[in-house]
């Protein structure tokens, strides 16, 4: 597959390298001088010394023919109006968008950017598997949804414990896709009751996830 | 009217003061504490402290209110993606975005952004007046003019 990197820094620079070594072709969109001839010596000739938020430097690249665009840089609007003109001016076929503050990913889609990978909520998601308290982990957006999986275990002293799935008091929208007990999966129909011990999928709006958490922990 | 506006530079702090005294209800908004000694200090608007590109702060300033927005920093970027948030997220009425390059300038005109280019609106009115146009650039300039000298009235005179 053919990748267009805006923006040469740590992620983009590593996440290229990861890119080429697994087959595929990359062209990264670098401003900086200094630091594109850097990845040009330790990558070869697949950089283009160009601020990646103007157009004409996104076709030198190639957006219109990627199979998809990433705009890594470290701030936020220069990625959202990356990923934009590479949708409006090149008819990009994918664009998949870097957000810092994970506030940012709500004003993203608004503005049509569904793709979102945000470092701190991956890095939360990962800290919070690894804690053995909580219980409540965000697992992964769906994409092309406004969704969101989760995955949450019944404590004592909660207040689902000891409760049927219909008077949970999920926020609308979301669906609890199965009840994993014992090793062993059941249906979440509305008469079930949950135990402590349970856990749970769910899916809901993302921007919802803060009412999802709190309806499961009080 | 309610005006927001993002950035306190030299244009930000020079439109809030104009609208403040013809009687609009302004707050400005800038990420460093320092540029708000840009403004009078009869200053009558609200000075924000933050990011113009967080809801949250502009919410703090005001926006869901606003009658106007204008951003007015020193990135284009950032200046699309709070206009954008001003007009997709909360729907103002007005919206102007400072956008130095005329290409992405010409791209976010469509989207009900009004965005201009320093490059084009200073580069039309000189030329204006270099051509003779009797219209466009006289008038601006003889505006711009009178504000210079109210603005270097305000200073304190050090000569003496």
């Amino acid at each position: 597959m053919y990748f267009v990197v805006a923006g040469g820094g740590a992620v983009g620079y590593h996440l290229s390298k990861a890119l080429l070594e697994s087959g595929h072709e990359v062209m990264i969109i670098e401003r900086d001088r200094k630091r594109a001839l850097w990845i040009e010596e330790q990558l070869g000739s697949v950089v283009i010394n160009a601020p990646a938020d103007e157009g004409r430097y996104q076709i030198q690249a190639g957006c219109q023919r990627a199979d998809a665009v990433l705009a890594v840089t470290g701030d936020d609007e220069d990625n959202l109006i990356i990923s934009q003109l590479a949708k409006l001016k090149c008819g990009a076929n994918r664009v998949i968008a870097r957000v810092n503050n994970p506030k940012n990913e709500i004003v993203f889609k608004a503005m049509g950017i569904d793709e979102t990978l945000s470092s701190t909520r991956v890095l939360m998601g990962v800290i919070e598997q690894e804690l053995p308290t909580g219980g409540f982990m965000p697992l992964m957006p769906l994409t092309g949804s406004h969704l969101e999986l989760i995955e949450a275990e019944i404590a004592a002293g909660t207040p689902p414990a000891g409760q049927e799935v219909r008077s949970l008091g999920l926020p609308p929208g979301s669906l609890i896709g199965g009840i994993v007990r014992k090793g062993e999966i059941l249906h979440a129909h509305g008469d079930t009751t949950l135990e402590v011990g349970d856990r749970i999928i769910v899916f809901a709006p993302t921007a919802a996830e803060q009412d999802v958490r709190k309806a499961l922990f009080g | 009217m309610n005006v927001v506006i993002v950035g306190c530079g030299r244009t930000g702090a020079f439109l809030a003061e104009l609208l403040n005294q013809g009687g609009d209800t302004v707050s400005i908004v800038d990420v460093e504490r320092s540029a708000f000694n840009r403004l009078p200090s009869d200053f009558k608007g609200t000075p924000v402290l933050g990011d113009g590109t967080d809801m949250d702060i502009l919410r703090q300033a005001g926006i869901a209110a606003a009658d106007a927005f204008l951003s007015l920093t020193q990135g284009d970027n950032r200046n699309l993606m709070a206009a954008q948030i001003a007009k997709k997220i909360f729907g103002v009425q007005q919206v102007f975005a400072k956008v130095n390059d005329p290409i992405r300038a010409n791209t976010y005109r469509g989207q009900g952004i009004y965005t201009f280019s320093r490059t084009t609106i200073l580069g039309t009115l000189l030329h204006a007046v270099l051509s003779g146009d009797k219209t466009i650039g006289p008038n601006l300039m003889r505006e711009a003019m009178k504000h210079d000298e109210e603005l270097s009235a305000q200073l304190p005179d050090v000569s003496r």
